[in-house]
């Protein structure tokens, strides 16, 4: 009801509301009887008077009285319902009833059913739980319903959403530290270094040079004006390029680009550059709660690692 | 004194129930009713109690979202059975209505078969007709109280029980009966088996015919099924009137005063008809109508009055079916039974049948050879085809499998439809009974392979332990332009 920035609203479908209901009660009270004239005998006609086409005439079947009166406590229904519930303006009902609160109920509910299962893998560790079958079933499900629209189905990302089944980590592969990415989000943020570099000539060359890092051959003289530039990358990517995952900042030379690099690799990494890239990875913490995450953490821990092998170890 | 015409009264719109006591008719007819009312209780009361596989045989799981009949395993996506049963249901009362009226309704419908049950508790604690409108009009007494009280606790045994077996349908019957006997059920099943025990309790007890006057949609379109050939119950007017109420007086004249009081009589009356006036027709109908005033909307088509009559024209020596099942035209044409029977098949009857037969077997030929497996292909929205090592094309897809039969099986994934088509991921999924999942599956395609752009492939899923659990679901296969 908030929505509603005037009063009057709220007054208008009270109102209405309430005069609907007792116009109802009305138009039964008014209809229960009716006048009807009496034969030459003074005993009632059978007819309720109404008259069409000169002589067609409408006979008294009356209704059970019981009809009636399910009328009337329907009526009496709404009024101790619009008592109970919000239903008239802003008016918020005797009992309090929100939809919000609700929902909270049942979450709750849910909470109460289904968190023991998730407090018995909460004791265990990461890689444990990543051995455990139906930890693994319970993961997935997870994933597909609140990874798999960026990540994909296969865990294996697309355009600007990593690849989570090959060991290339943004900010690192440990068990603990992909269940901090989860809880906690991740905000990875390259600036633009158009003005740091200079001209689009420069930017070209630092894109050849970065190019070449990971095997892309280009013009041996841009490469090498690039490498010369390539400072203002190195306060994150480090000096040689593997990045630094403390940051965040991607490794430059393996073959892996979030961003892409099938069409044009070069156009991409100058894009890059350019105008710099903003990625956002929400964090679960308040929406799915430390147990579910621990849980699917394992899971995708699982992806690029085989879970047996490594808890036994 | 007379009131002048144009004075007025003030009448009531609503009228209160005239209660209806009806008599117990005994005959061909009441037998049948009883051997229906006998049927559909013992599958109504019994069916919870059957167990097949160790599980209950017949149970609707509605929080499972999966009914189980015998060993039929149903799930959403099989609503459509549902529906066509439905559909079947619908037909065959069109059919029946068609070939002999409401017979549904005096029958087999749960209305007339829990009002004579409930009929049945009144008549063995207060008695026949007349020693119930007799107790009705006595003033309250401990004698009435204590009929009272009987019958009302017999019906409620019975309504309360009727209750407990419709939610059993729904939730396992032998764990609800103890959780009722110890009070713990819950709030949903509570709320069932009260809400149902008070239906039956109430309408069977105390509303009876004006369920069937007032609130049953059926008996508002069921004319439209009707027409004169239609057999429907039917008081013989020419056979039965002029009613005489002293029709073993007919020699009454000979006994007159005199002579000519008696040709008088007999000369101003025409010979007397079957019909006594006795009114046992009356008195034995549950709606409480006459149908010697013809044929009427509040008919359930029950046949006490025709047990009735028969039984009264059987004392007076008069031939039985002065009341009797027979068609609008065998009345106005005076057709003989052969010629009624001819008139059974007419192409409505015809057509209702035709179509009913035709959904049926549709219906269990399909329930026969649907396969236990169900599979939802849904292709990842967000990523198109991509490049990955080896020069191949791949995209991502979701198989929902649904294992909808009761033993656990391994199912093995294939994917065709392009040249060197390939599954990227394990090609084998292992479920439980009744179970599903969404596995996530990659095909690869060689670069260049298929047409740019949208191919057709199809998943084809194949149980290893039994060639019948076989789906095959069709999908689209992204490519990249060549290069």
């Amino acid at each position: 009801m908030s929505d509603f920035t005037s009063g009057f609203w709220n007054i208008f479908i009270t109102v209405l509301t309430l005069v609907s209901i007792f116009g109802c009660g009305a138009l039964l009270w008014s209809q229960s009887k009716h006048k009807v004239k009496l034969d030459a005998d003074g005993v009632p006609v059978k007819t309720t008077g109404h008259v069409w086409d000169e002589d067609l005439t409408e006979l008294n079947t009356p209704m059970p009285g019981w009809w009636m009166w399910l009328f009337y406590i329907t009526i009496v229904f709404a009024l101790i319902y619009l008592t109970l519930y919000p239903g008239l303006g802003t008016y918020a009902g005797k009992l309090g009833w929100k939809s919000s609160t609700a929902y909270q109920e049942e979450l709750k509910k849910a909470d109460a059913e289904y968190g023991p299962l998730f407090a018995k893998y909460l004791k265990q560790d990461l890689k444990t739980v990543a051995a455990d079958p139906q930890a693994h079933l319970m993961g997935e499900r997870m994933f597909l319903t609140y990874c798999a629209q960026c990540h994909g189905s296969d865990a294996r990302g697309s355009k600007g959403f990593p690849n989570l089944t090959d060991h290339d980590w943004l900010y690192g592969g440990e068990p603990e530290t992909i269940k901090t990415s989860i809880l906690e989000g991740r905000n990875g943020v390259m600036p633009s270094m158009a003005a740091a570099l200079g001209s689009d000539k420069d930017i070209k060359n630092v894109a050849t040079y970065v190019a070449s890092l990971s095997g892309v051959e280009g013009d041996p003289v841009k490469t090498v004006l690039g490498k010369a530039k390539f400072g203002a990358c190195a306060a994150c990517h480090g000096a040689d390029g593997r990045g630094n995952q403390a940051l965040g900042a991607p490794n430059l030379t393996d073959h892996i680009w979030l961003h892409g690099s099938a069409d044009n690799p070069m156009e991409i990494i100058m894009e890059s550059i350019r105008n710099g890239r903003n990625n956002k990875m929400p964090a679960f913490r308040d929406f799915l709660g430390e147990p579910k995450v621990h849980v699917l953490a394992a899971y995708v821990w699982s992806l690029s690692n085989e879970p047996g092998s490594e808890a036994q170890k | 004194m007379k009131t002048a015409p144009d004075d007025v009264a003030v009448i009531k719109m609503y009228a209160s129930r005239e209660e209806i006591y009806p008599r117990e008719a005994s005959g061909r007819y009441a037998s049948l009713r009883w051997l229906c009312v006998w049927l559909t209780q013992l599958v109504f009361y019994g069916l919870p109690w059957l167990q097949w596989n160790g599980r209950q045989a017949v149970l609707f799981d509605l929080a499972a979202r999966k009914f189980y009949i015998f060993g039929i395993v149903l799930w959403p996506q099989d609503f459509i059975y549902l529906a066509v049963l439905l559909i079947i249901c619908a037909y065959a009362l069109f059919l029946v209505t068609a070939i002999a009226g409401r017979v549904w309704c005096g029958f087999a419908c749960p209305q007339t078969v829990y009002t004579e049950l409930f009929l049945w508790i009144e008549r063995r604690i207060e008695g026949t007709r007349s020693a119930r409108m007799r107790l009705a009009r006595q003033p309250w007494s401990i004698q009435k109280i204590a009929k009272k009280t009987a019958k009302h606790t017999a019906w409620g045994t019975v309504a309360l029980w009727t209750g407990i077996s419709f939610v059993g349908y729904f939730t396992p019957i032998r764990s609800l009966l103890q959780e009722a006997a110890g009070l713990s059920l819950g709030p949903w099943e509570w709320f069932w088996v009260v809400f149902y025990s008070f239906a039956t309790y109430g309408n069977a007890g105390w509303l009876r015919e004006q369920v069937c006057k007032y609130m049953c949609p059926y008996a508002r379109f069921q004319s439209a099924m009707l027409d004169k050939d239609t057999l429907v119950i039917t008081y013989d007017t020419a056979r039965g009137e002029p009613r005489s109420s002293a029709r073993r007086v007919t020699d009454a004249p000979a006994k007159a005063a005199t002579v000519n009081a008696a040709v008088a009589t007999a000369a101003a009356s025409p010979p007397p008809g079957d019909c006594i006036d006795c009114s046992m027709c009356v008195q034995v109908c549950p709606v409480g109508i006459d149908i010697r005033n013809g044929l009427q909307y509040e008919c359930i088509g029950c046949a006490a009055c025709i047990d009735a009559c028969n039984s009264v024209m059987d004392k007076t020596g008069a031939p039985r079916g002065l009341i009797r099942y027979s068609s609008e035209h065998a009345m106005t044409e005076g057709w003989s039974i052969a010629q009624i029977r001819r008139h059974v098949m007419r192409p409505r009857v015809l057509i209702y049948s035709g179509l009913l037969l035709i959904i049926i077997s549709v219906f269990f030929s399909s329930l026969f050879f649907r396969t236990q497996v169900k599979l939802d292909v849904i292709r990842d929205r967000g990523a198109f085809g991509r490049e990955v090592e080896g020069g191949m094309i791949e995209n991502v897809y979701r198989l929902q499998i649904m294992n909808t039969s009761e033993a656990p099986h391994r199912y093995r994934i294939s994917v065709s439809g392009i040249d060197s088509i390939v599954l990227a991921t394990p090609d084998e999924v292992m479920l439980d009974g009744a179970s599903s999942r969404a596995v996530p599956v990659r095909v690869q395609v060689k670069r260049g392979q298929g047409k740019a752009g949208s191919n057709k492939i199809s998943f084809v899923l194949q149980a290893d332990d039994d060639p019948r659990l076989h789906v095959t679901e069709s999908a689209v296969f992204l490519a990249s332009k060549m290069p």
